[in-house]
């Protein structure tokens, strides 16, 4: 029955990796950082392990593990969110008219 | 209870799906950010719901140091340190991967801290995930910490050579995985389960060490990747789906910008990974420098800006000498002088330019350069025999015609920008040395190209100026 259940994580694996592989087969190549830094954002989803570890009950070396894995996945999830952000911000709008003064078209920064 | 937290996580997996989806598109990119964030945000409450979870002080502890830390980081970074904070970040993923693992062992191991005698019933499947993710989250650990120490000047930028390097990780792999055959016959051994947890370690650091410069994107995206499958394999530990489904998500979008890095390298995964151009390794002029007879031509800033006063159209070539130089804000200013001239003005990014996926158009961003006008290579290679003017700032691997040719060349093969094909070629450098794949550029000799020698930003500020002046 276990390994049952152990195949249908499987199953989610499988098909969650065909899905990521659709998803992002041509991203322009602007976006490839932002789109690194995001995905490394959500790869801190660890976090969800990280507090089950912090949380038990009694106060073990699993605590301990587990707060430090709190410490880094929240470095990972905090930092990774807001410096994509901060990147997608600068990525100015495309100004075809004519010419762009020097700082025309002001939205974002 | 239960129930609802599934479906919490069901929820937060979509927004998983839909952000990365819409980061791949610039309309969209900060949406797919925010819909990221939010999933996890969903993802953490509903974790603090768990009836699993009784204590909250460790928790917010963790929290609140994480997220000053995130917080500083992610604000306090320049962007030319962007290829460092993305290195540094994977890593923190990975760690925690570790950290967990070893969290989940002590907790299921009935004989810790006290030994009660007990059988330890470990099951297989768990068995695997946490020697798995011991490994995985293990090399992510410390390779993306070598990565970061790479990018930052600490560890050395170039390719690192030991011993029976090859053998010597194949070995500790096999190491890696007999321990983890042990650990499932003898689950209570916990030295096995923290010596296995000390070589992963130790191999991220060796399998990251050879690792080049110029090889960092594909270096930082694989890191990328093995942050994703570290989640994915956490999620098997605790047999928690939105884990597995967010970290083979970020594993396939990790695979798939390795692959777009490789190619645009014409170079396998496995070459890249066992590390270094084949000839690589000597800083300096290149002994073979000798093959050119001919004498690099070179150029002023007056004599630019007048070469340029009276053409009809610019490329610009940036290389990591631009991001060295931080002349990202310089070369915007080039950009708007030339534009106000009536000049069609195009930046052309090779996709390895940089230290990362994408290096160069973060700086030119910032720099507020719009994107349209930075082209990818594919879009724009075929402009250049009709373009007057090429400016290659601190590029020179992916503007060497020797890729095209010469079969002896370690780079050849390699798609490269043909700024060769234009008119004139301007080549900013600080000096004649080699680019890091440790070879002679040919192009320097070419009749049609032009040595503009300087440090980028205070080069391409002065030509501003007399372009300014004229």
């Amino acid at each position: 029955m276990e390994s049952y259940l152990f195949l249908m994580h499987v199953y989610v694996f499988v098909l969650a990796l065909f899905v990521g592989f659709e998803l992002i087969t041509k991203v322009p190549p602007t976006l490839h950082t932002p789109l690194m830094s995001g995905s490394n954002a959500i790869s801190g989803i660890t976090i969800v392990g990280a507090i089950l570890s912090a949380g038990l009950e009694q106060f073990t070396i699993s605590t301990i593990l587990g707060m430090v894995a709190v410490i880094f996945a929240m470095i990972n999830v905090v930092g990774g969110f807001l410096v994509t952000d901060r990147m997608l911000k600068m990525f100015k709008k495309p100004s075809r008219s004519g010419l762009p003064g020097s700082k025309t078209g002001s939205d974002g920064k | 209870m239960r129930i609802a937290i599934e479906i919490t996580y069901l929820v937060s997996s979509i927004f998983f799906i839909f952000g990365i989806k819409f980061l791949g598109s610039p309309k969209t990119a900060r949406k797919g950010n925010l819909f990221a964030a939010i999933g996890m945000f969903m993802a953490i409450v509903a974790t603090l719901l768990d009836q699993e979870v009784l204590t909250y002080e460790w928790i917010i502890i963790g929290a609140v140091i994480g997220s000053a830390v995130g917080l500083v980081l992610a604000y306090k970074t320049p962007m030319t340190g962007m290829p460092q904070m993305v290195g540094m970040l994977n890593g923190f993923g990975g760690g925690a991967s570790t950290l967990v693992a070893l969290a989940e062992y002590f907790r299921l191991n009935p004989n810790y801290p006290v030994d009660t005698g007990l059988p330890f019933n470990l099951p297989i499947d768990t068995g695997i995930a946490i020697v798995l993710s011991l490994l995985i989250g293990g090399v992510t650990f410390t390779g993306s910490m070598i990565a970061f120490g790479k990018l930052q000047g600490i560890v050395t930028g170039k390719v690192v050579k030991y011993p029976l390097q090859h053998p010597l990780n194949l070995f500790l792999i096999l190491l890696v995985l007999a321990g983890g055959v042990f650990m499932l016959l003898n689950p209570s051994n916990i030295p096995v389960v923290l010596i296995i947890t000390f070589i992963s370690l130790v191999l991220g650091v060796l399998l990251v060490l050879p690792i080049g410069g110029a090889d960092m994107p594909v270096a930082i995206s694989l890191l990328n990747s093995y942050s994703g499958l570290a989640g994915a394999t956490t999620g098997f530990v605790l047999g928690n789906n939105v884990l597995i489904i967010a970290g083979a998500l970020v594993g396939a979008s990790g695979i798939i910008l390795t692959n777009i890095m490789c190619k645009a390298m014409n170079r396998s995964l496995m070459n890249v990974v066992m590390g270094g151009w084949a000839s690589a390794g000597s800083e300096g002029p290149a002994p073979e420098s000798k093959t050119h007879k001919g004498t690099a031509k070179s150029i002023d800033a007056e004599e630019l800006a007048m070469l340029l006063d009276g053409v009809s159209s610019v490329i610009v070539v940036p290389g990591y000498g631009m991001a060295v130089g931080q002349a990202q804000h310089a070369v915007r200013d080039l950009m708007n002088v030339l534009e106000k001239k009536g000049i069609n003005f195009r930046f052309a990014i090779h996709p390895v330019a940089g230290r990362m996926p994408g290096h160069m158009n973060v700086l030119l961003a910032e720099a507020q350069v719009p994107y349209d006008k930075m082209l990818a290579m594919e879009d724009i290679n075929d402009d250049f025999p009709n373009t007057d003017v090429v400016i290659v700032i601190g590029a020179n691997d992916v503007v060497n015609p020797a890729a095209r040719h010469d079969k002896s060349s370690p780079i050849y093969g390699m798609p490269i920008l043909n700024v060769d094909y234009a008119k004139t070629v301007i080549i900013n450098k600080r000096s004649m040395n080699v680019g890091y794949a440790g070879i002679d550029n040919e192009l320097f000799f070419y009749p049609n190209a032009l040595m503009y020698f300087g440090d980028s930003k205070e080069a391409m500020s002065k030509l501003v100026h007399e372009l300014k002046a004229l």
